[in-house]
């Protein structure tokens, strides 16, 4: 606060208005009766003159001043507030009281002058001028500055700050007695407006404020200067009711403007793992963070998705439907009952954990359930669609952001600087990482230079070009491969279904999930080794791996799927024998009661004894479910033994081996960004895939990704290195992001499929009895809504109507993509032009340039030849005229040499004795000159 | 927390809330590591010495982080202490919230060794060294140096006057993909 204070003692050069501030507000104090009718006067003065201060444009330059005014005071009355804050301010306020003993004598006169201002009118800068001449300090000072024309409208300005700051503390006091009589006269419309513009002005240059880039003393000062300016006359806007208002309005906004402000601060405090985060950020640097942001960001979208879920399906039907064991569907079948809590069961998500609300074949197809008349069936239909729409928004919308943020900058026109100015990693607070990062900047300086240089001549491309085909058909290879094992394991697997489960071991019961995670985790391995062929860019060597990897997944996926729809054809035909048993079943039940009793009693059957259809989206749905945990475990028990007991054997080990552990051959794991991205991503995309048929997928999801958020912060921080390639995270999270978007549109295009052309089994899930799914939309347009409203309907899904609106949808989109591609173009031109502009700029300078020394030449060249003509003809004259030309002469040729090509004859009436010294200052300012012209 | 809070004062710590990028907690937790800075036996000094806030370990190995001190203080010894006003500054020009604006204008300061408001050569040669570290085996060699800064210069320097203005800089900045989200730093808190 010291050298706070002590900067101000510096700058402000006019204390004294301070003073006459404070001590004016004193003296109405005591004056108060006198004070009404020249106040009245004086303000409309005031506003006169602030209308043209402000005309005159001196705001700028005034501004600092009344900051350092204003923040003195302020600081003052903190000061009091506080108590004993520092001896300087201590000063200030004997300061202030020895002023205002001394200026009190002033007052009188001032007030007098306020009078005469009134009259006269435009003269008060005079006046002023006269009152602050008759004061000692200040005097000394007018005169040297010469009474400049500035100086004078600063004082003027201040003249109407202070006496409007008595204006406000006035109408503060007794604001109830004034209201209505006074206000109306004394500002005129124009000069309200005027008002407001400034205050407008002000309340701007408070909300851009911290975008400044000043130090903190001064945005602190500017910034209170600026608030209690728009308190001030924010008052003054409004008339009579109207004044109120206003005042009341302001008063929201500020309160509104503070809750948006808390708000805000609630928002951060609600982020998750921010802390953690951040760790990881500070000792890894942002491309690992921004793993986990991304995982965190994932996370978000399924605690959404589980809401949904939760909320509208599952919820309700374990609430409101019927409860189990009163329906087949709804019930362990009498076979298996026995060991339907078995935990092996249970884990492979069998027994009563099937027949439960977790899968779709529990539910019921009752149209309205329960007091509310929930409509199940169509909840969980729009709910299965709602997931996707979210999704796709969610996604699209983040992509959007992503690629504005992108601002779509030119690949690489700036291709050095980039490296140069925004290579380091802010965050790096690890000092292995940041080695590793300078090595990194190194290896990147080293290879664009090199680049630069091969960019001409690129030997052997044939080599290069042979090994990167070479890799490729490696990895088609192994993409092949692993697709042809999943089939295979995926058809032998059915087969071992069909026979039953029991005889089989447990890795034949697992086999297509092991085999799966099996090849998820050894293939980027291979990928990677194959990848050394190719010689490429690391960068673009990473997105290879990363294309491949999603390859390799995809295609394993759709291979599951594939076989996955061979098992539902087989089901389907299963159904099929079932139904046609199941009338036998039922007509001989119904005969052996007949033959029993005539009287027919109603039959009652158990449920569970009741035969039922094997329910393919049950199974499907189990698939997933089974898919997704048995992925989650791989990721944790890799996790555990590649990172966690591989830094333990290294730590403990290394003590008692061969060679050096930790910087040799296994040495620590790194963080593996981009395999783990994509696991995340395929992992979402499963769960989009299966959330269909097993409403409890983004419930697992979601305990997946708190748990692996927690132990994979654990691991990244305790056996983890920093990459040794650290490359920044933000260029590729739009690659990720297309990724998980292509991901989503592969997952959705099975589900939606199976919805759209299998019909759904006839004795499970909310949609039996239907012939699809879909019809549920129908029958509650039917049912629920008036007639009219289903007409309207199925006009518009009319394919009449719907093909045009399609072809509608494509043309916008043609039309918006040429808009953009013309922007992009436009933008290219605008550049061209700037370019050539400077080019043609720094043509024309030189051109000026070397005209400007050729004219001068010229011009030295008539000079020594004038004066000697010259002096020969007033040899006589120099003698008595001497030592005044110097000086006008001098003046007076720089004035000629801004017009060099002029006679120079015309201009001067004497003679030029002081030729020897001149030419020095005209050389630097005929270039001076003439840059102007051009 | 309370007592932090407390420390601050209400109207000041939302008038930084207004000034700076930053939220109130962070505000009050930047209170907190500067006190802990001050703690040990100079309670009643008003800045920090450059010494002690280079022990930050954000910054301890930031290859700028003296730069950083300098740009930032507004001392008049020009010994790069700072003040918790300056030390708010830093830490709001380094949020991520700072505009691309800010964050350039500091950037260019801290990048402008010499402090005369442009870029030349030797400002470009001391930056290429703080890149690239402080060992032997990951310097550059002159003449790729020289290579480098020509190369810069070429792309860069829009009016060719053989620096780097302001203006220049902000223009190459702007179009990076990844400066805004490069710098934020805001880090451990305990």
């Amino acid at each position: 606060m010291t050298t706070a204070m002590s900067l101000f003692f510096v700058f402000t050069a006019d204390e004294e208005d301070t003073v006459i501030d404070s001590d004016g507000r004193q003296e109405r104090a005591k004056e108060k009766e006198r004070k009404k009718e020249r106040d009245r006067k004086r303000r409309r003065n005031v506003a006169r003159r602030a209308s043209s201060a402000r005309k005159e444009g001196k705001e700028l330059e005034d501004r600092p001043g009344r900051e350092e005014r204003r923040g003195r005071k302020k600081r003052d009355k903190e000061g009091k507030g506080k108590g004993g804050e520092d001896e300087r301010q201590e000063e200030v306020k004997n300061d202030t009281v020895a002023k205002t003993q001394k200026n009190f004598s002033n007052e009188n006169t001032r007030k007098l002058e306020q009078k005469e201002i009134e009259v006269v009118g435009e003269e008060d800068g005079d006046t002023e001028e006269k009152r602050k001449n008759g004061r000692p300090e200040k005097g000394g000072k007018k005169e040297d500055n010469g009474r400049g024309e500035t100086v004078e409208k600063k004082q003027k300005k201040k003249r109407v700050e202070t006496s409007a700051e008595h204006e406000s503390s006035e109408e503060e006091e007794d604001e109830e007695e004034k209201v209505g009589e006074e206000k109306p006269e004394v500002l005129s419309p124009e000069e309200l407006e005027k008002l407001k513009e400034e205050v407008d002005e002000r309340k701007k240059l408070i909300s851009t404020l911290r975008g400044k880039p000043w130090p903190m003393r001064k945005k602190l000062l500017t910034l209170r200067e600026s608030h209690e300016f728009v308190e001030k006359y924010e008052g003054a806007l409004g008339k009579g009711k109207s004044r109120k208002l206003y005042a009341y309005k302001v008063m929201m906004l500020k309160k509104w403007m503070k809750f948006q402000r808390d708000f805000e601060n609630f928002k951060t405090a609600c982020v998750p793992w921010e802390m953690k985060i951040k760790e990881i950020e500070s000792h890894f640097g942002s491309s690992v963070a921004s793993y986990f942001i991304f995982l965190r960001w994932m996370y978000g979208i399924n605690m959404i998705l589980f809401g949904l879920t939760f909320g509208l399906v599952m919820v309700p039907e374990a609430l409101m439907g019927r409860p189990y064991g009163s329906m087949p569907r709804k019930t362990v079948p009498r076979a298996d009952e026995a060991n339907a809590m078995d935990f092996a069961v249970l884990w492979d998500f069998g027994g009563y954990a099937q027949y439960s609300v977790l899968f779709y074949g529990y539910y019921n197809s009752q149209r309205a359930i329960g007091w509310l008349k929930f409509r199940m069936p169509l909840s969980y239909f729009l709910v299965g669609v709602g997931t996707v729409a979210y999704s796709y928004m969610v996604v699209i919308r983040t992509m959007a952001r992503n690629a504005n943020e992108d601002g779509g900058g030119d690949n690489n026109s700036f291709n050095f600087s980039w490296k140069m100015f925004t290579s380091w990693d802010y965050l790096i607070g690890n000092p292995e990482t940041a080695d590793n990062k300078f090595a990194s900047i190194t290896t990147s300086f080293k290879e664009a230079i090199l680049e630069e240089q091969e960019s001409r001549k690129d030997d052997n491309i044939h080599l290069t070009r042979f090994l990167r085909v070479l890799a490729n058909f490696l990895v088609l290879c192994c993409l092949a491969g692993s697709g042809y094992l999943i089939y295979f394991v995926v058809r032998r697997s059915q087969k071992f279904a069909l026979e039953g489960l029991e005889s089989h071991s447990w890795w034949e019961r697992n086999e297509v999930n092991m085999v799966m995670s099996l090849l998820g985790m050894f293939c980027p391995m291979l990928f990677d080794v194959i990848s050394a062929l190719e010689n490429y860019h690391p960068r673009i060597a990473l997105q290879w791996q990363l294309g491949r990897i999603f390859a390799l997944f995809l295609g394993n996926l759709y291979t599951f799927i594939i076989a996955l729809m061979d098992e539902i054809n087989l089901k389907r035909e299963e159904e099929e024998v079932l139904k046609l048993n199941m009338t036998i079943w039922e007509a001989s039940l119904y005969n052996g009661t007949m033959g029993a009793n005539s009287t027919a009693p109603p039959i009652t059957v158990h449920p569970a004894d009741i035969p039922r259809g094997p329910c393919w989206e049950t199974m499907v749905g189990q698939e997933f479910v089974r898919l997704i945990v048995s992925d989650t475990m791989t990721t944790y028990i890799t996790l555990l033994i590649g990172d966690f007991l591989r830094a333990v054997l290294v730590r403990f080990l290394n003590y008692c081996w061969c060679w050096d552990l930790e910087a040799g051959f296994p040495s620590y794991s790194e963080f593996d960004v981009s395999g783990n991205v994509l696991g995340l991503i395929f992992n979402q995309g499963m769960i989009w895939m299966g959330a269909f048929y097993a409403p409890c997928l983004p419930a697992l999801n979601v305990l997946r990704l708190h748990v692996s958020m927690y132990l994979q912060c654990w691991a990244v921080m305790c056996c983890n290195v920093p990459q040794e390639r650290v490359f920044k995270a933000s260029g590729s999270n739009n690659f990720y992001m297309a990724m998980l978007l292509v991901i989503l549109f592969l997952s959705t295009l099975p589900a939606i499929y199976t919805i759209v052309t299998i019909p759904p089994s006839f004795d499970c899930g909310p949609f039996s009895g239907k012939s699809r799914m879909f019809d549920v939309i129908q029958e509650t347009l039917e049912s629920d809504f008036p007639a009219w409203f289903g007409k309207v309907f199925s006009y518009a899904s009319n394919p009449g109507l719907v093909l045009p609106f399609l072809l509608l949808m494509v043309l916008a989109i043609y039309y918006l993509q040429s808009t953009s591609k013309s922007y992009k173009q436009a933008n290219l031109e605008l550049k061209k032009k700037l370019q050539t502009q400077n080019e043609e700029n720094k043509k024309k300078t030189k051109m000026a340039a070397l005209k400007a020394a050729m004219d001068l030449e010229e011009a030295q060249k008539a000079r020594s030849e004038a004066p000697r003509q010259q002096r020969k003809n007033n040899a006589s004259q120099q003698s008595y005229t001497g030592e005044k030309n110097t000086v006008t002469g001098h003046l007076v040729s720089s004035f000629v040499f801004v017009y060099p090509p002029a006679p120079r004859g015309h201009r001067i009436p004497g003679p030029l004795p002081g030729n020897q010294w001149q030419p020095a200052p005209s050389v630097q300012r005929v270039p001076n000159s003439q840059r102007h012209r051009v | 927390m309370g007592t932090t809070a407390s420390q601050l004062g209400k109207d000041l710590l939302s008038e930084y809330q207004e000034l700076t990028f930053l939220t109130k907690q962070e505000i009050l937790l930047a209170h907190k590591r500067y006190s802990e800075l001050l703690s040990k036996e100079d309670r009643n000094l008003t800045s920090v010495p450059m010494e002690k806030v280079l022990s930050l370990p954000e910054l301890k190995s930031n290859p700028f982080r003296k730069r950083i001190c300098h740009v930032f203080s507004t001392s008049d010894m020009k010994d790069g202490s700072l003040t918790f006003e300056d030390f708010l500054d830093l830490l709001s020009a380094f949020s991520d919230s700072a505009t691309l604006e800010i964050k350039s204008h500091y950037a260019f300061r801290i990048f402008d060794f010499d402090d005369d408001g442009t870029l030349d050569g030797g400002d470009l040669e001391k930056l290429v060294n703080c890149l690239t570290g402080k060992t032997e085996d990951t310097r550059l060699t002159p003449e790729e140096m020289r290579q480098l800064i020509s190369n810069i210069l070429e792309e860069s320097d829009i009016d060719k006057d053989g620096t780097v203005n302001l203006s220049e800089f902000q223009h190459v900045i702007s179009r990076s993909p990844d400066f805004v989200r490069a710098k934020s730093l805001f880090c451990r808190t305990a």
